[in-house]
């Protein structure tokens, strides 16, 4: 099978890999770029589990084109924490409940950063709107928009 | 929101000086959640990865005329097709492992499927695009076979017959088709009693919907051995059911799971670990076989549906004093854990409440719907649904508040449940209190005062006398003797006091009903394993005090002189044998471990 050579960035890492004709950017950023941290759910852009970060967008990298993502910026959970420190949002989500299996967090956690990123002090409502294209099937969203809610008081604390 | 524990209420009973439970903790597996880093069983890599993907039935019910895969297997990138036959064990039945049920499952279904969605074959492909191409490209020749798709109409005479190793379409309770509960009267109740309240309760199939679809990838390892990474709520259940599928000794099988995307019941099934062992067994490749969210909803087995009628005797007091059921579990074409549902179901009857008139039938039916499995309190929830939707019912048709009929009719501590075990610990008439206050609901005093721990009368802890009736024995539907969905009023006695059917000739077929010190830890006598059919020798001899005799927890029942049926005579302890070598006749046909197989798996490498 042909294969493109690709190259972005991603957690602010350049990274090249080879996709294949047609493979979506979860595939690509999985088995191409090793970052595990996006997750298969659907593959019908239903669920908001391989949501990433495209120039600081969410998107559904399970319905993007590998190839439509050249030369941009990515960001997945897995480059959220500076180093060993965890960010704010993750420390929130683990002091909160926010995951219990764990698999919707990664989308869920790109979700929140988007938002907080384009509004600093979201109301409740705005939270629940923001995740409102990623499914939990565990937690009943309550500790989600609950600690979403702190990481972003915690983060205009020390932006104050 | 502050939780309130029963111990608050109860801070008499015992003493909690307790370090963990009670106080806040992170999960020690968050960390990973919220970096990312948590290895799903997808999120293992391997090179030269194959995918396996199914061809499944469009219909309900039909017979495989032929199959055509010229085609399919001519497409570039095909690399295996995978036929019932490539299967070296091709039947089974999830608790076999446990020694319930007949094997009633083929893992690639040949040559008939009996519900939509069912796999006749698979194909391994490089690509997960490939295998679905490719399974588009199979030409079936189907005959369509006629199909029943409600629990009624699948024991009503001349309906279509599902599953082979069931052909009344009931799970066979033995000796009966249905589980049977008996206690006390019901006819004399319901003559009794000033208000008869009926009703019929329905709950739908519903689907686990785990974020993570089922799935697994296998891959051939050193040794001859294969790994199998694998989101399975099951490891070792699913470990021993690719064993006996595949017909290979389960040290051969590496299983890495734990690690689950969300289960609620729905990853138990052992489907996709011996296919995925399978496909790199026939490929020498890594295979991975994942369904996808289609398969996961259309295939992945739900709760069952469930129909439960209820019939309440009622005093104008608010005093239930008959309770009748008739229950069906839909367990879809095939057992799964649904065989345990229609335990689970009686053993939560009559609800949380001290009636002491009780009967039930339930059936466990097979229809042609997707196979039904275990789902958060299977068996249990449904129950609850129409048990509490009754108790509103019986509320308004008698006219009483309904919290406090509750609490009327609550158990209270001592009291002999349906069962013939007494309640304890209860707490039903508290939460009614606890509840009513948070919702400002009005209780009288006398609701107020009522506790859990007063209120038990010798009558309330007896055993009443029982009336039997041998309807519904296994075999008499097909013999043109429907078994009536209402018990038929008594034709023998039970006398008070008695325990019940005697135990002692049947095989343990409910391991986490009957909490046994003996059973703990799985140990088996000494001996060497028992065969576990043999009805004319007790299993294991433990059986007998505390399945046929009043046990040591019901100090009431137990000082009651009442007449012992014959086979509930305590049997002398066998004299243990020498234990023999370890020879099993067939590698692994039992799930649990033997002394002398491995000291890994004994545990005396704690020593």
């Amino acid at each position: 099978m042909p294969k493109t050579p690709l190259a972005f960035t991603l957690n602010d890492a350049e990274t090249g890999i080879f996709v294949d004709d047609g493979q979506n950017l979860l595939e690509a950023l999985r088995r191409g770029a090793g970052d595990l941290s996006p997750k298969y759910g659907c593959g019908q852009g239903t669920c908001g589990a391989c949501t990433v970060l495209i120039d600081g967008v969410p998107h559904l990298s399970c319905l993007t084109l590998a190839e439509a993502v050249a030369g941009r910026r990515m960001d997945t959970t897995a480059g959220l924490a500076e180093g060993a420190e965890l960010h704010p949002l993750q420390r929130a989500f683990m002091e909160g409940f926010a995951a219990q299996c764990g698999y919707c967090t990664p989308g869920m956690l790109m979700a929140a950063k988007a938002l907080l990123a384009a509004n600093p002090r979201p109301s409740r409502e705005e939270v629940i709107e923001a995740i409102s294209g990623n499914l939990c099937r565990c937690t009943g969203y309550e500790p989600i928009v609950t600690a979403i809610l702190e990481a972003a008081a915690k983060l205009q604390g020390r932006a104050a | 929101m502050s939780i309130e524990f029963r111990k608050d209420l109860f801070a008499d009973e015992r003493d909690d000086n307790l370090n963990e439970i009670g106080k806040p903790k992170l999960r020690q597996d968050i960390e990973g959640h919220v970096t990312g880093r948590t290895a799903y069983y997808d999120d293992h890599l391997f090179d030269g990865l194959l995918h396996m993907r199914c061809l499944r039935s469009p219909h309900h019910h039909a017979r495989v005329r032929s199959v055509d895969v010229a085609e399919a297997e001519r497409m570039a990138g095909v690399r295996r097709v995978v036929r019932p036959a490539d299967v070296p064990s091709n039947l089974n039945t999830l608790l076999s492992l446990i020694g319930f049920g007949k094997d009633d499952e083929q893992l690639l279904s040949d040559p008939v499927v009996r519900y939509r969605g069912e796999p006749i074959l698979a194909i391994i492909a490089d690509t997960e695009a490939i295998a679905r191409s490719a399974c588009a490209a199979v030409r079936v020749d189907w005959e369509v076979l006629p199909h029943v798709l409600d629990v009624e109409e699948a024991i009503a005479p001349g309906a279509p017959s599902v599953n082979p190793a069931y052909p009344d379409n009931t799970f066979t309770y033995a000796p009966y088709d249905h589980v049977k509960l008996r206690f006390g009267d019901v006819a004399a109740g319901f003559a009794q009693a000033d208000h008869i309240v009926e009703a019929e309760y329905e709950m739908s199939p519903i689907e686990q919907a785990p974020m993570e679809t089922c799935g697994a990838i296998a891959a051939p390892e050193t040794a001859d051995r294969f790994v199998c990474h694998t989101g399975t709520q099951a490891l070792f259940f699913s470990l021993g059911t690719t064993a006996k599928l595949l017909d290979i000794a389960s040290s051969r099988l590496h299983f890495i799971g734990g690690t689950v995307g969300g289960g609620f019941g729905g990853k138990v099934d052992s489907i996709t670990e011996p296919m995925a062992v399978l496909g790199a067994m026939l490929t020498g490749r890594p295979v991975k076989f994942q369904w996808d969210r289609m398969e996961e909803m259309q295939v992945g087995a739900p709760r069952g549906a469930e129909r439960w009628r209820i019939k309440d005797g009622v005093m104008a007091d608010g005093r239930i004093v008959a309770r009748q059921f008739t229950g069906f579990f839909d367990a879809g074409a095939y057992t799964r854990l649904s065989s345990y549902a229609g335990h689970k179901g009686t053993g939560h009857l009559p609800g949380p409440y001290t009636i002491p008139n009780v009967a039930s039938n339930v059936f466990c039916v097979f229809t042609n719907r997707t196979p039904a499995t275990a789902m958060r309190g299977f068996g249990i929830t449904g129950v609850d649904f129409a048990l509490e939707c009754h108790m509103d019912r019986v509320a308004e048709a008698v006219g009483v508040d309904p919290v406090s009929l509750r609490i009327l009719n609550a158990y209270r501590d001592g009291d002999m449940k349906a069962h013939r075990r007494s309640a304890k610990n209860c707490a039903l008439v508290e939460c009614c209190q606890v509840a009513a206050g948070k919702a400002g609901w009005g209780l009288s005093a006398q609701d107020m005062a009522a506790s859990s721990l007063t209120g038990t009368t010798a009558a309330r802890a007896a055993i009443p006398e029982t009336a039997l009736d041998d309807e519904g024995q296994e075999g008499a539907r097909r013999a043109g003797r429907c078994a009536s969905a209402d018990p038929a009023p008594g034709t023998r006695r039970l006398p008070a006091g008695v325990q019940g059917r005697a135990m002692a000739a049947v095989p343990v077929q409910r391991p986490d009903m009957q909490i046994l010190a003996e059973r703990i830890g799985h140990k088996i006598p000494e001996g060497g394993p028992a065969p576990a059919a043999a009805p004319t020798a007790p299993a294991r001899l433990p059986n007998d005090p505390a399945a046929a005799a009043p046990g040591p927890a019901l100090p009431a029942a137990a000082a009651d002189p009442a007449p012992v049926p014959p086979a509930a005579a305590p049997t002398p302890p066998a004299v243990p044998e020498p234990t023999a070598p370890y020879a099993p006749e067939k590698p692994f046909s039992r799930g649990v471990k033997r002394p002398g197989v491995s000291r890994f798996l004994s545990g005396s490498r704690r020593r």
